[in-house]
């Protein structure tokens, strides 16, 4: 099976002002079709040649996870952004963070916190385990909950690839805009 | 004494257009920098204050991850901006020799490296370490995590090194590492590589 870039649910420079039109250029342009080229390449002879992606992220391993979970996780990033994004959710998502949080702002300050300080290249994530609860999760280099059994909500990429064009050394800045573009709708529809 | 951020050999725009000024400007003042401060606020008022880089690396199995990624991080790039400059020398002599030995040739040594750097996946570094039987070889390693640590899998005395987190590279070469990796061999101070090398 041959996997391909999905359209973006937006124009390139719509997340400006905080994510620019040249990072998306480069981080779905480059980066994200990068991952697919590689995953396309490295799966024909594989045991993995016939399987959906979500397969490929719960059982791969080396080449072929690092580039099917990249595909995945570039995937869920980009289509929990929105130019109309940010606020605060409404609905069950907005009941389920105050269940688990406290308040919406105590989960604001865990994720951004756990995306301040991930060291090196990776993704934070909001997920809803087996018992329904919603737990805040740290992942290095390509990781992805659904290994772990979880239900991914939304996440934010911490590679440097993702702000060091319109933030360098300023992660904090970046994860700043993020806040301003999540689309809560699509982070619902995921319960 | 505090760890203290040293000063660069030459300027930010010696190593263009291989590495342009504004990468090395914010690479050291703004990443390097971080490094040091948060490595001496990790080591303020402990058991560890005071204690050379090398020892705490060599024995950071039992120390705190904030020593073992900052300690890590202040070392490395010490160590990366020697080994770079305006291109000095060419490797000869028995450093020559040990690398003919090792890879076969110096190109063959080149291609090994820099595969090492282009597969090294999400954040790290490239190394040529002198083991400790004295042969060369080439390896990786994750985020700021070095040869000289003791949790490392091959460990010795590290003689060459490149930065490929995406900070090193990304204003210039964007997604292209290997184009960085290509660059980089016109700005290697062989002449401090072969002082590692006899002193290792
Ligand atoms: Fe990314
Ligand atoms: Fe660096």
């Amino acid at each position: 099976m041959k996997f391909e870039l999905p359209q973006l649910p937006y124009a390139a420079d719509a997340l400006e002002p905080y994510i620019s039109k040249k990072t998306i250029e480069y981080h779905y342009g480059k980066h994200h079709q990068t991952y697919i080229n590689k995953l396309n390449d490295l799966l024909p002879g594989s045991d993995f040649e016939k399987c959906d992606l979500d397969t490929i992220v719960k059982k791969g391993h080396n080449g072929i996870f690092n580039n099917g979970a990249q595909v995945w996780n570039h995937t869920f990033y980009f289509s929990s952004l929105s130019p109309n994004g940010g606020g605060k959710p409404k609905g069950k998502i907005a009941q389920l963070i105050e269940d688990n949080f406290g308040t919406f702002e105590k989960f604001q300050e865990i994720f951004t916190k756990a995306a301040t300080t991930l060291f090196g290249s990776g993704w934070v994530w909001l997920v809803q385990k087996d018992d329904g609860s919603l737990e805040v999760l740290k992942a290095s280099n390509a990781d992805n909950p659904l290994r772990n059994g979880h239900k991914p909500l939304l996440t934010i990429d911490v590679w440097e690839h993702a702000y060091y064009l319109d933030y360098q050394n300023r992660r904090p800045d970046y994860i700043d805009g993020f806040w301003k573009l999540i689309n809560w709708d699509v982070v619902e529809s995921r319960l | 004494m505090a760890f203290q951020l040293p000063e660069l050999n030459y300027k930010y725009d010696a190593l263009e257009p291989y590495i342009d000024a504004q990468t090395m400007e914010i690479h050291h003042t703004k990443h390097h920098s971080t490094y040091t401060d948060k490595l001496n606020g990790a080591v303020k008022g402990t058991a560890d204050e005071g204690k050379s880089i090398e020892d705490l690396l060599k024995d950071v199995s039992n120390k705190s991850i904030a020593i073992r990624n900052n300690g890590g991080g202040f070392y490395n790039h010490n160590f990366f901006w020697e080994i770079l400059g305006p291109s000095k020398g060419m490797p000869s002599g028995e450093f020559l020799k040990a690398i003919e030995t090792a890879f076969g040739s110096f190109d063959a040594f080149k291609v090994e490296f820099a595969n090492a750097a282009t597969t090294r996946f999400g954040s790290g570094w490239a190394w040529l370490i002198k083991q400790s039987d004295g042969s060369l070889t080439v390896t990786s390693t994750p985020n700021q995590d070095n040869p000289i640590m003791d949790i490392s899998v091959v460990t010795g005395v590290p003689l060459l090194a490149l930065d490929v987190w995406e900070h090193a590279y990304y204003l210039k070469y964007q997604n292209r590492r290997p184009e960085y990796i290509d660059a980089f061999w016109n700005v290697v101070n062989w002449t401090k590589v072969e002082d590692n090398f006899k002193r290792g």
